[in-house]
């Protein structure tokens, strides 16, 4: 017993983080020896929430240390339990209550124009990235956490899922490739994650088996809440399997290409046009197309040129993309604006859903607009634009009473 | 002599004292309440006979100036902050008092900075027996724990003009660090190589102290202009090496900030003013120089471009940003306090529309007006605001001294003030039930513009009607402190002791409320 645990971080720049030491003893009870900048307004809690884990995991003596930036009772807990599984044998988990508001669903076709990274091991980023409202926040357990901090991640991540105010983003995990990312479902498959990236997936095995560990766990902890799929994709043997992938299970509501790594791949560099992707764009776009889903473009990573950014969203959206990673909160308005349907895109749209409406009412079986036949699936896009003008405020919701009255006053 | 007597609950519902230091003082009446009478403070009547004919009243060293001065225990001494944390004058004042085996000295700074931590050892020897002034870092860390002698007292800067000019506080020797000067004494900002642009906030220590010492590295025949001090003022001129460090006195703050969290309230405050027309063709607003206040000024810019609208005038600390909107033409004027860069001096020497103006013009209460009370949108900082819109700008929720009020009290008086603040800073939630120390009657404060939404104060039922419909998160402050304390927990009291270190004045020099002892564990 004389092993000590640690986890978190401390130095300069770490703010809203702890490190923590915890050093189990044979008597003596518990001893807190803590440092923090907020110790004057929060000493008391900090006290008692530690005194609580370690209760809960039944340690009745030990030496603790804690160095404290400012971290919220979430990641105060979860920096300790990660302490504690180190010197031992658990498991049990110590949860805080759930927000009520992290136990919503999502649909397969929701929007998701923007989806933005956060570091599965940085608390700084996460307490307010939600009110920069992307469509989708990503706890990241992947490429942003270093390796000796994978498992101290996991915590802070469960912890983020279930007590993190998200502001209505869709609460999205990136697992770890292979055998570690099926580890990582455990955190967060029981704490209504909404959405799994799986990393570097080169065939339809690879979303199948994360697919298949996700059933299984829904079905231990007897939940049936729906979890998607976005398979990225950041290999050349990826993109040649592209449409295998995107249809490798219907949970599967998107699909993304990560750049970074792709041309890493081919032996290439990434450039701001992008020409040496334009191949595995197309292919991306085609497959999440023929499979029924969306496709996703990768992250642009210059974080200060929002002018090149705006471009870049540009060819995407005219490549057919549906939406883009972010890893800065600045780019999301940026991201949103430039996909958002434009002026003309409304107003065809709208002209299109008017036909579509008075043939309805008239019962005729053909849309026609002027002199030309309207297909169902241009009806379904227009109505899909519609609804996007609608939830940017780019078009008022009752566009169509206005527009009729309008056309009675004609 | 006790630090402080006869305590009496203010206006505001705080307790504070009338005997402060010996003297008398008081309390916080309610705003425009207190009404002065008898006439102003006069310095004494000289004689040019007793001045060199030739103008020629240079002195071989600081240390001589102070002496022929008549420096000597108890006096006030008075320096000014306009060269920030590169001021090397301040704290040689005090070796030479120190050296001199002089006792119980009054500073009464314009501001402190880091570097007068090195008064702190003649803070402790009774050098010093208090600071007037704005107390930061170290100097506050100090203050905060009881240690100094006196009590501190803490004014606006248009607080501390009013205070000269009433005489409520007398200055005995002014030393005015200036970056270029005569030797009669005439003294600006704008040439050398400490250039800080102008030399306002030492405008009253000129005009009402005894003795006053122009000390500079920059010595020109005469005259030496503009000169912002008159020589007329002027006793002794000093010649030393080196007066400030040039590459600290351009303040570290003027960068407009990259946080995500602060453009987005900056955003958000830019948006809020547009939406509620505050805005318009010939409006005029308060630049601050931190980070956030930089980039709403950006905004501001966007807003003005967009509409093809110029704003009249530009109340700053000024730097580049200001200037290239003056010099785009978004901007007419630059009514300029401080200089905070080498762009904001090189526009004040060359560009008539960059004013330099002073304490007296802009923020003195006791005047027959000031020009703060015209500004239309004023955008300000604060460490905490309560849900009474109470705020606080010069102690943290600890309860240390950490920030001086500075020209923040005086500019309230402006139309509209905005204070962009984040809901929490490490955990600690910026809106409380009662602001630790009360810098702002909550009558003053009229918009809370967080990350998470827009408190407008109730009493502007105007802005209230004009942002319903803009599409704003707004919100009320109970609901934003409530938003904040679900994610960072109920944050407790601090443990303050009764015993009080420093006093707040209001612009009017009363008493607004007392600064409690920390308590150390």
């Amino acid at each position: 017993m004389d092993k000590t645990g640690t986890a978190g971080n401390k130095g300069p720049g770490i703010r809203s983080d702890v490190w923590v030491a915890v050093s189990p003893a044979q008597s003596g009870g518990i001893h807190i020896d803590l440092k923090s900048k907020v110790k004057a307004l929060f000493g008391r809690q900090i006290h008692e929430l530690t005194e609580k884990v370690l209760r809960f995991f039944e340690i009745e003596n030990a030496q603790v240390v804690i160095e404290d930036a400012g971290a919220v009772d979430f990641v105060l807990a979860a920096r300790l339990e990660a302490a504690i599984n180190q010197i031992i044998q658990t498991n049990k988990e110590f949860l805080l209550p759930q927000l009520e508001e992290n136990t919503t669903t999502t649909k397969k076709d929701d929007f998701r124009f923007s989806r933005l990274y956060l570091p599965g091991n940085s608390p700084k980023l996460m307490l307010n990235a939600g009110v920069h409202k992307p469509n989708g926040l990503i706890l990241d357990l992947e490429d942003a956490v270093a390796l000796s901090k994978k498992t101290e991640a996991r915590f802070l991540v469960r912890n983020a899922l279930r007590n993190l105010r998200f502001y209505g983003a869709e609460r999205m995990v990136r697992i770890n490739q292979g055998e570690h990312g099926l580890e990582d479902l455990e955190f967060v498959i029981p704490h209504f994650v909404n959405m799994i990236l799986i990393p570097k997936c080169e065939e339809a095995g690879d979303v199948q088996r994360v697919v298949e560990r996700t059933k299984q766990f829904l079905q231990q902890h007897k939940m049936n809440h729906p979890v998607w799929f976005m398979p990225i994709i950041e290999s050349a043997k990826g993109v040649m399997n592209a449409y295998t992938i995107a249809t490798a299970d219907p949970q599967i509501a998107s699909v993304a290409i990560g750049l970074e790594d792709y041309t890493a791949d081919l032996g290439t560099r990434r450039t701001n046009e992008g020409t040496e992707s334009f191949f595995a764009r197309s292919m991306v776009v085609n497959a999440a197309r023929a499979a029924g889903i969306q496709p996703i473009d990768s992250v642009f990573s210059d974080v200060s040129d929002m002018e090149a950014l705006a471009e870049n969203v540009k060819r995407s959206k005219a490549l057919g993309f549906d939406g883009m990673g972010c890893i800065h909160p600045r780019q999301i308005s940026v991201v949103h604006e430039n996909f958002a349907p434009d002026a003309a895109e409304i107003d065809k749209a709208k002209n299109i859903f008017l036909a579509f409406r008075e043939a309805e009412n008239k019962g005729l079986g053909v849309v026609s607009l002027g002199s030309k036949m309207i297909d169902p699936p241009v009806v379904k896009r227009a109505i899909t634009t519609i609804e996007l003008a609608v939830e940017m405020k780019k078009l008022d919701k009752n566009w169509d009473s206005s527009e009729k009255s309008t056309n009675n006053q004609n | 002599m006790k630090k402080y007597d006869n305590i009496v609950k203010n206006a505001a519902g705080r307790k504070v004292p009338t005997i402060i230091n010996g003297e008398e003082h008081i309390p916080f009446m309610g705003i425009g309440k207190y009404k002065p009478t008898g006439r102003k403070y006069a310095p004494r009547i000289v004689s040019c006979a007793d001045y060199p004919e030739a103008g020629n009243k240079l002195v071989p060293s600081l240390k001589e100036a102070l002496v022929k001065a008549g420096l000597r225990d108890g006096m006030t001494i008075s320096t000014h902050h306009h060269f920030r944390n590169g001021d090397l004058v301040a704290n040689e004042v005090f070796d030479i008092a120190h050296e001199l085996g002089i006792k119980n000295l009054r500073w009464f700074p314009s501001a402190s900075f880091p570097c007068h931590e090195h008064l702190i050892p003649y803070l402790e020897d009774g050098t010093i027996q208090r600071i007037e002034g704005s107390m930061n870092g170290a100097l506050g860390k100090f203050c905060s724990e009881g240690k100094m002698q006196g009590l501190g007292i803490l004014r606006s800067h248009g607080g501390r003009y009013q205070a000269v000019q009433d005489g409520e506080v007398q200055i005995d020797i002014a030393v005015i660090a200036a970056p270029t000067a005569d030797p009669f004494g005439n003294a600006n900002g704008v040439n050398g190589d400490a250039a800080c642009g102008l030399l306002g906030f030492a405008l009253a220590d000129s005009q009402y102290a005894d003795k006053v010492i122009v000390v500079t590295d920059n010595l020109v025949p005469f005259p030496a202009v503009p000169w912002q001090i008159q020589g007329n003022y002027v006793d002794y001129v000093v010649k030393v090496d080196q007066v400030g460090i040039a590459e600290k006195i351009i303040s570290g703050t003027t960068k407009i900030t990259k946080s995500p969290d602060r453009l987005l309230i900056a955003e958000m405050t830019a948006r809020f003013c547009e939406a509620t027309g505050l805005i318009y063709d010939g409006f005029s607003y308060q630049a601050g120089a931190g980070g956030t206040a930089l980039s709403i000024g950006n905004y501001f810019g966007d807003i003005l471009r967009k509409n093809r609208w110029k704003a009249r005038f530009i109340r700053a600390g000024s730097n580049k940003y200001p200037v290239e909107m003056l010099e785009e033409g978004l901007v007419e004027y630059i009514l300029d306090g401080q200089t905070f860069d080498l762009e904001g001096v090189r526009s004040m020497r060359e560009n008539p529309n960059h004013v330099w103006t002073s304490p007296f013009t802009s923020y003195n209460y006791h005047g027959k007006g000031n020009f703060a009370s015209m500004v239309d949108v004023v955008v300000l900082g604060a460490t905490e605001v309560d849900v009474n819109f109470n705020a606080n700008v010069v102690s943290h929720s600890d309860g240390y001294l950490l920030h001086g009020i500075g020209g923040w009290q005086n500019t309230l008086f402006g139309k509209t003030t905005i204070l962009p603040i984040p809901l929490f800073r490490d955990r600690i939630p910026v809106i409380r039930d009662e602001v630790t120390t009360l810098c702002a009657p909550g009558e003053m404060i009229d918009v809370i513009v967080s990350e998470r939404g827009i408190a407008i104060n109730p009493l502007r039922k105007d802005l209230v009607e004009k942002a319903k419909d803009s599409g704003l998160p707004i919100k009320t402050i109970l609901e934003l402190k409530k938003e904040a304390e679900a994610i960072c927990g109920v944050p407790d009291k601090p443990k303050l002791s009764d015993e009080i270190v420093a006093v707040i004045k209001w612009v009017d020099g009363t008493v607004l409320d007392s600064v409690r002892k920390v308590i150390v564990d």
